[in-house]
Parts: C-alpha cells; structure tokens; sequence
C-alpha cells in the first residue's frame, strides 16, 4: 500500500515536470514571428542571432513563460491555502473576490499615478494588490462568520468580485484615454509585457511566501482534521490562521498585480493534483501545485496567444474554459460526499 | 491537594464571557476514569473543552500534574492530553492511517515526516482498537462507530497522560461501546492513564467510572463515586423524569407503566414474570403482580411496571393475609396468569393462589 502511493507520488510530480520542460519548450518557439529550434537554442545558450530574433526571445518570450510560471503556481498554491483555510474545495482568490479585490486597488492606484506622470513601480503594484487583497479578503471573513455553507460563501465572494469589478469599470471610464489603454490589457488579464524587472520582484516575493508556505505544510496537514484537533495537537490557531490568509493574500496579490485577475486556475489545479496524488497531504500538494499551476497557465497562455494569432485572447477566458468545468465536477463529486453545504 | 494529576479549582466555563456552569471542582488521579453525567445541554461538552484548552477559563484554574495548564507551552500540553470530540471531521483525501498518524504531531519535526517508531506508534494504535483493515480506508467512507475508533486510536497515538472524550459511544452499537470502554479501562490500567469522559449511557457510567460528577442546571450538582451518584431516584431527580422510571440497580429505563383498574394479575417469582409485565405494558393493559417477594427480580420491574404489587418480605414464607390480599386483587381482576414454573416453601401460596384462580386463566403465561 505504502509502496504503492509512493511510486504515485514519484509518477505525478515526474509527468509535472516532464510536461513542464515541454511545455516551456512549445512556448519559446511559437510565436507570430517564426524562428527554428536551432535559431532558439542558440539564441538562449549563447546569445547569438539577429538583434530582432534575440529581442523577442529574450525580452518578450522567456519573461513571458516565467511570468507564466511563476504567477501560475502562486495563484494555485494560493488556491490550496484558502481551500484549507476554508475547509471549503471550491474556494479560490477568484470566487472569493480576492482577485477582484485587488484589481480594483491596482487600477486606482495606477490611474492615480500616471494622471500624475509615473509609470508605477513592481513594488508599487504588489502593495496595492496586497492591500486590495486584504480588503475583500477581511469581507469575506467576515461574511464566513456569519454564513455557514461553502455555497454562501462562494455566492458571497462572487458578488464581492461584482462589486469591485463594477467599481473598477467605473473608474476606468473616468480615466484618461491613454490610462485606459494599459489598463484595460491588464485588467482582463494577461502574462505579456513584463520586465525582467517585475519577473525578479515577483520571484523574490513567490519565492519568499513558498518557502514560508512549505514549512507551514505540517500545522496546515493538522488543520485538515479540525480546528478542534489541530488545537488539540498543538497549533496555535489563531497564529497559524493569520498566517494562511497573509500567505494565500500575498501570493494571488502578486499574481493580480503584474497579470491581472485570472480565473478558476486557484480552484481547478489544486484539485486536479489531489485527485492525482489521491491525497491531500500539504507537504505533497504545495510543491505539486506550484508545479501543477505552472503547467496549467503555460498550457493556456500558449493557446491564448496561438489559437487565434495574432490576435490574442485574455488569460483569463482560457483558463476559464479549463478551469470552470473542472471545478463543476469538483462541486458535483463533493456533494456525492454527503460533504456540508 | 496536589497529587491529583487533573484539578479545577473554582473553575468557570461557557461561551463568549457568559458562564454558564460555575464553581466546577474536578480532580482525578492517574489510573482512573470520571464521568460526568447529566442532562442534554446540561455543559457536559462546553466542561470538557474547557478542560482540555479548546475553550478560553472564564475563571479559575485548571491544574495538570501539579501546574497550571494556561503555564504549559501548546506542544508540552499536547504531548500531554488527547481529545476526541464530537465535531464532526470531514478530512479531505485521508485514509484512516493519515488520521492516526495525525495524533504522532507533537513527536515529529518541522515537516511532520513521520519516523519508523512512529509508524510503529500508528500501527499499534491502530490494533488496539481494532482498525488495522481500517488503515486504507478513506476516513469519510467508514461508520461512524468505525470512526470513533480510528480517532481513539489517533488519540491513543498522541501517548498521552490523559484522554478527554466527548460522548465517545454516542454512536455505537452495543458491542462497540462495550469495547470502547473495555479499552479505556484497559489503557487506565496499563499505562496509567487519566480519562475524563463524558457518558449518556448511565449504566455503562456506573460500571466504568471511578468518580461520577453530574452536570445539571449552572453548576455541578453531585460528585462521587457510582455507588453515591446512582440511586434511582437522584437519577429521575437529575434528569428531571416525569414519566417512567430508572433502576439504577439494573441500568435499566422502564417506559411510563400503563394505569387504572388492574385487568390482569399475574403470579410471578424468580424472573419468570418480567416478560409477561412488559408484554402487558407494552400492549397498554394494567395489572397487578403478586406475590412476590422484596427480593426476587421480578418484584424490581413489577414496582416499575404494575398498577399494584402484592410483595412478601424477603427469606419468609407467604403469609395467610399476604395470600388473602393477594386472592382479592385477582378476583377483581378479568384474568390472572400464572408464569412461575417451581413452587418451593417460601411460595407454595402462589401455587394455591393459581390453583384458586383456575377459571380465570386462559391457558397462557
């Protein structure tokens, strides 16, 4: 039986990591511009090539798989935390209005920064998408209080999402033409146009909160059996819960910072990995998220920009054609469960 | 004072600033088991989680081994005290073995990886209470009485000084709750263990608890041992029963007895009567039973039972106006059956009571 689950567990994260390094692969040599796979390699190994061709690998398409990557397996893991968190398999920062939360601070400040000639800062962006983040996170809190039912709570974040996005739609009216155009990209959600810059910031911040993440994986295991129990066994609760929600807001606010808000991924791939691993042990499903999630977004973000080429979809439908059935069968397979609601 | 391992002093407990039981006195020794008994919503379960950390002291103190418990680190109190409670669990993916191991908590490192004497602690855990072909299982797919013992065996695997229960045999069949118990005073015995429980089943109580605390209204009513606590009539008094009745000699409830004029009288003795007295009550008629002496079986469930009884005192004969009494109550009566089988000296009476009331029996009992 052990045995069994071990070589489970080897399989999955192998095929993750397979389809990973595949998937990076396709993504670096597609594109409107066409270039061979020796053109590429070259390109990446030595640098050598046409200063075009080195450009849009090196400035366009590698900033754009690790934005993919990276922000993809934040935004699962993130998934996990509140899942955990909530004792609830649909929680995500999208249902729950967490992204949307943070999209709306985002483009305040943005509007707000260049009506005043600044282009704002990574830095900039993760605060304000942290703020933002924290706010509909502290509602949803709230309303979790009183409403018992993942259901209500999922209904409650949805129309928290509503509500931002309305505030949002209502800003971005109000601003200025040039405004709208940078905004109007982001807000529907996309892994173009990062900087080496924001790739770094948002390494060292993912990287950061993983790593915290990873080392919460045995209270977090605890917590899986209760409240009760958990305390029981040590875990300080109230500590540990704080945790979870800095943790899950930090990760999906850099997501929403540099990408925009982006769809169901947080729901779908965490239970995609369970349902792979056949467990829901933290310590396995943290990393495998990550890499789950990096898959996950790779894979739309290549048919986002390739399907109908060159006119690009947002992120945000494509994972959502994935995303949402996967969570539909999620919520089906937990009612057969006999589970709460 | 303080050798008890577990003492409450003046302890105060409910929820949200509001006590609801005050002035709690428990103590316990290693090695022995308390009860604490009372009616529904009585506090027995907001006690216990105070006790065991989950709810915040509204006032006093709670001494573990000699020092305050709100003094102990979460991990040294962990490795102290176990819980099973009734909070419905619903882990996700778990096998019953995950849950188990889940108790090896406070044993393990930064990353929970258990270590082989820990899954040796999990695999004996789990033999203990007979869930090893459990181990596999999915931990929401199994019964709840399947589930009560993986999460003893969980707490078990803790090792533990003392174990705190909220209503462990709540849902078990009967073999199961005997095995629950027999376990607990097992673990009692052998490794010494404290256990504070609480208990609906008052004649499991009564032979499983060293010490017996009942719970009712805003403060502990009574403490002692079972012999103190049972006695029929405090346990109708605690439980505040209007109809029927408890025989804390037996453990057992007997339903609200049929009343009015007696239809039926029934001679009795040694236990051959009991059944007919439930069938008749059962079936709603009211009787009479005679005669039958202060300490035969039959004359505990009769007093429960029958409209009216005519008893004899215990080791004597049957006495001409006992016998007399008796002939009178059957004669008014439409039918006397007669269910005792041996007539001896002491109730060769009740032969010539039968004898005398032939043509009112219907050739059963």
């Amino acid at each position: 039986m052990e045995k069994r689950s071990y070589k489970r567990y080897y399989t999955v994260f192998i095929l993750l990591a397979v389809l990973l390094a595949a998937l990076i692969f396709c993504n670096i040599n597609s594109g409107s511009v066409h270039l061979t796979v020796p053109e590429v390699f070259r390109i990446l190994l030595y640098r050598q090539g046409e200063q075009t061709a080195l450009n849009i690998v090196w400035e366009i398409r590698l900033p754009r798989i690790l934005a993919a990557v990276i922000l993809g397996g934040a935004l699962s893991v993130s998934g996990f935390l509140l899942q955990t968190f909530f004792n609830n398999p649909i929680a995500g920062p999208f249902v729950l209005g967490i992204s949307s939360g943070a999209k709306l601070v985002v483009s305040l400040v943005m509007i707000f920064l260049l009506s005043r000639g600044f282009a704002a800062g990574s830095q900039a962006l993760i605060a304000a998408a942290f703020a933002g983040s924290m706010i509909s996170m502290g509602f949803i809190l709230l309303i979790s209080r009183k409403v018992k039912g993942m259901s209500m709570l999922v209904i409650s974040g949805v129309m928290i999402g509503y509500i931002c996005s309305a505030v949002t739609d209502f800003v971005v009216t109000f601003a200025d033409d040039s405004n709208i155009v940078n905004l109007h990209n982001w807000s529907m959600g996309s892994f173009s146009g990062m900087s080496w810059d924001n790739i770094r910031v948002m390494a060292v911040v993912v990287l950061a909160a993983l790593t915290v993440t990873f080392l919460l994986s045995k209270p977090m295991g605890a917590y899986q059996l209760g409240e009760v129990y958990a305390r029981n066994m040590g875990v300080n609760i109230r500590v540990f819960r704080v945790q979870l929600i800095l943790l899950s807001s930090i990760l999906s606010a850099c997501v929403t910072a540099f990408a925009g808000p982006i769809s169901f991924v947080g729901i779908a791939v965490p239970h995609l990995i369970k349902s792979m691993l056949k467990t829901a042990k933290p310590i396995l499903v943290i990393p495998a998220c990550f890499l789950g999630g990096a898959v996950f977004c790779l894979f739309c973000d290549m048919i986002a920009r390739t399907v109908f080429a060159p006119t690009e979809l947002s992120i945000s439908s494509v994972t959502a054609v994935f995303g949402a059935p996967v969570v539909i069968y999620a919520m089906c397979m937990k009612k057969k469960g006999g589970s709460h609601v | 004072m303080s050798d008890f391992y577990i003492r409450t002093d003046q302890l105060a407990v409910g929820y949200n600033g509001t006590p609801l039981i005050r002035d709690i006195t428990i103590r316990l020794n290693r090695g022995e088991i308390l009860t604490l008994i009372g009616p529904n919503g009585a506090g027995k379960s907001t006690i216990l989680k105070s006790i065991a950390g989950q709810l915040a002291l509204l006032g006093g103190t709670v001494y573990l081994d000699g020092s305050d418990m709100r003094a102990l680190s979460d991990k040294a109190l962990s490795r102290k005290m176990s819980v099973v409670m009734t909070e419905r669990i619903q882990p996700e993916l778990m096998t019953c073995e995950d849950v188990v191991s889940a108790g090896r908590y406070p044993y393990t490192g930064r990353l929970g990886i258990l270590s082989d004497h820990d899954r040796q602690v999990v695999h004996e855990s789990m033999e203990l209470v007979h869930a090893l072909d459990l181990a596999a299982c999915d931990f929401t797919q199994i019964s709840d009485g399947q589930r009560q013992r993986v999460l003893l065996a969980k707490a078990i695997c803790q090792e533990p000084e003392i174990i705190i229960l909220d209503e462990p045999t709540s849902f078990l069949d009967i073999r199961h709750k005997l095995e629950l118990l027999t376990l607990l005073k097992k673990m009692v015995r052998d490794k010494q263990l404290a256990v504070v429980l609480s208990l609906h089943e008052l004649d499991l109580a009564q032979k499983v608890s060293d010490t017996v605390v009942c719970v009712h209204g805003d403060r502990i009513e009574r403490c002692g041992t079972p012999e103190e606590i049972f006695t029929s009539d405090y346990i109708r008094e605690l439980y505040g029963m209007t109809n029927g009745s408890y025989n804390a000699d037996f453990g057992c409830l007997e339903m609200e007895p049929p009343r009015g004029e007696p239809q039926v009288f029934v001679i009795g003795g040694g236990g051959s009567g009991i059944p007919v007295y439930r069938r008749l009550a059962r079936q709603g008629i009211p009787f009479a039973a005679g005669v039958l002496h202060e300490n035969d079986i039959d004359c505990e469930v009769a007093k429960a039972l029958a409209v009216r009884v005519v008893t004899e005192k215990a080791f004597e004969p049957i006495r001409e106006e006992t016998y007399q009494e008796a002939l009178l109550l059957a004669r008014r009566c439409g039918e006397v059956i007669c269910c005792a089988r041996t007539f001896g000296e002491m109730n060769r009476k009740n032969r010539e009571l039968a004898d005398e009331c032939r043509e009112k029996m219907r050739g059963r009992g």
